[in-house]
């Protein structure tokens, strides 16, 4: 086993959405070989032990897919590294005796429940205001009856790969959502099947978006730059596309 | 005009007007250093004067400018609103900031860049506008042309320094602004967007210079 590494945790500590928080901190010696919610586990079961209450933190598949796992690591979403998420994240990332402070995503549209905690059911919100996507129904139909050229199916997948993590908002100076929205409007008005709805989904989900809290764009790139699927700014031009040419067409 | 009211609005919408507003504010800019740049003739501000008289005349010229002014202005209020309104969408502020790992600092700093610049605007319309454009006749009368109004304001060093500040925060506001004003209209393609880069920062750049060497180059005395 690798040596163990001394660390120092600057971790907030908000009891609920009401309350003011604050950080507190601790010492703790973590495997290398640790993921950074490995390293809160043995934290929390430093905490217990010693009849305190443990820190609330969201994880779930712990392999980069699900989206939950939101920490702000030393002022960076999911921490130093790039294109990876929290739980993809190893200790062997720091050095020892650093001090590493975590806090939860900071932005109106996500307030915290506790500790570490946020809800981040405004975009569940967003995505729902888009509505749905009309199919066709009846007979199955022959597999590659509907053709999509492989460049326009890349790109459609590549926005796809967006987990709903919120990094890109709690990177973004503003408060942004545009990267996960912009996201979430190329998947779908790049293919054939998101067609009747595309113009009436952008201008929903940007209204719904508004409607939370978040901030206005100002391309500072910080999404992008912080997004663990590396989900290109591009998306953002797209969805700006989409919303104009919606507007101009009176939706 | 309801098909419009979205500039206004949304989110989006209100980037977007930045966006068209902006640009036509660079457009200005080229003209407007294209003028100055005449001084460089160095022959006594003649050809200079000359491009000037064109402008205070010509009613194509005039009626841009109003059209220009109105840009200005909605650039300006669209803008102190914008940056207000998005400092209120995260009332907890972060214990750790890392800013420069994943942006830039002039990317983050367009409403005080911006602001910079109005603070300048205002002296320099004050300086040369107001004169050139409202007491033509007086200036006339005193057989005082544009280029002797350079010539006296930067004789003064304090004018000259605060120029040069305006450059800068000019030259770091187009360097976000150009290549973003772009990508707010939807302009983003892996074809042309390194291309609007890299013109967006050879603008951002020499246009400021060519500014920022008329002051010093009046208050040296190598222009005369
Ligand atoms: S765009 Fe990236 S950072 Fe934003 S929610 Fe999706 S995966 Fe997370
Ligand atoms: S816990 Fe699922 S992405 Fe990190």
């Amino acid at each position: 086993m690798s040596k163990l590494m001394k660390l120092n945790l600057k971790v907030w500590r908000q009891k609920n959405a009401e309350s003011a928080g604050n950080f507190e901190e601790y010492k703790i010696d973590a495997s290398p070989d640790m993921s950074f919610l490995e390293m809160f586990d043995v934290l929390n079961e430093q905490l217990i032990e010693t009849g305190k209450e443990p820190v609330a933190f969201d994880h779930d598949c712990r392999e980069g897919i699900c989206g939950m796992c939101s920490m702000v690591i030393d002022g960076r979403p999911h921490g130093p590294k790039q294109g990876v998420t929290t739980c993809q994240l190893h200790m062997r990332s720091f050095n020892d005796g650093d001090t590493i402070t975590v806090e939860p995503w900071r932005a109106n549209g996500f307030p915290v429940i506790k500790d570490l905690t946020v809800n981040r059911s405004a975009f569940d919100r967003i995505i729902a205001a888009g509505g749905f996507v009309s199919t066709n129904a009846g007979n199955a139909v022959d597999a590659n009856s509907i053709l999509v050229p492989k460049e326009i199916a890349d790109e459609a997948f590549e926005a796809a790969t967006c987990i709903g993590c919120g990094a890109c908002v709690s990177a973004c100076k503003n408060a942004s959502a545009m990267l996960f929205v912009g996201a979430k409007v190329t998947q779908l008005a790049m293919l054939p099947q998101g067609q009747p709805e595309r113009q009436s989904r952008v201008v929903a989900m940007v209204n719904q978006m508004d409607a939370e809290g978040f901030g206005a764009c100002t391309n500072t790139g910080a999404c992008a730059a912080e997004c663990p699927k590396q989900i290109p700014l591009s998306v953002i031009a797209t969805l700006n596309r989409e919303y104009i040419s919606a507007k101009m067409n009176g939706k | 005009m309801k098909l419009l009211s979205f500039l206004f609005t949304s989110s989006i919408g209100r980037k977007v007007l930045m966006a068209v507003t902006g640009l036509s504010l660079v457009a200005f800019l080229l003209v407007h250093a294209g003028i100055n740049a005449c001084i460089f003739f160095n022959d006594g501000g003649e050809t200079f004067n000359h491009a000037a008289e064109f402008m205070a005349h010509n009613w194509l010229i005039r009626a841009s400018e109003i059209g220009l002014f109105l840009g200005l202005i909605l650039h300006i209020a669209q803008g102190l609103s914008l940056t207000a309104n998005n400092n209120q969408k995260r009332n907890a502020k972060y214990g750790a900031s890392a800013g420069n790992a994943n942006s830039k600092w002039y990317s983050r700093s367009m409403g005080i860049l911006g602001s910079l610049l109005l603070i300048f605007l205002v002296m320099h319309l004050k300086h040369f506008w107001v004169v050139s454009r409202f007491t033509n006749e007086i200036q006339e009368a005193a057989g005082s042309t544009l280029f002797d109004e350079m010539v006296f304001v930067f004789a003064d060093p304090i004018p000259v320094i605060v120029y040069v500040i305006g450059c800068i925060s000019l030259a770091y506001h187009l360097l976000h602004g150009f290549q973003s004003a772009f990508q707010s209209l939807g302009i983003n393609h892996p074809a042309y967007s390194p291309i609007i880069k890299s013109i967006g920062a050879g603008f951002s750049i020499i246009v400021p210079l060519v500014f920022a060497a008329m002051p010093i180059a009046m208050h040296l005395g190598w222009i005369k």
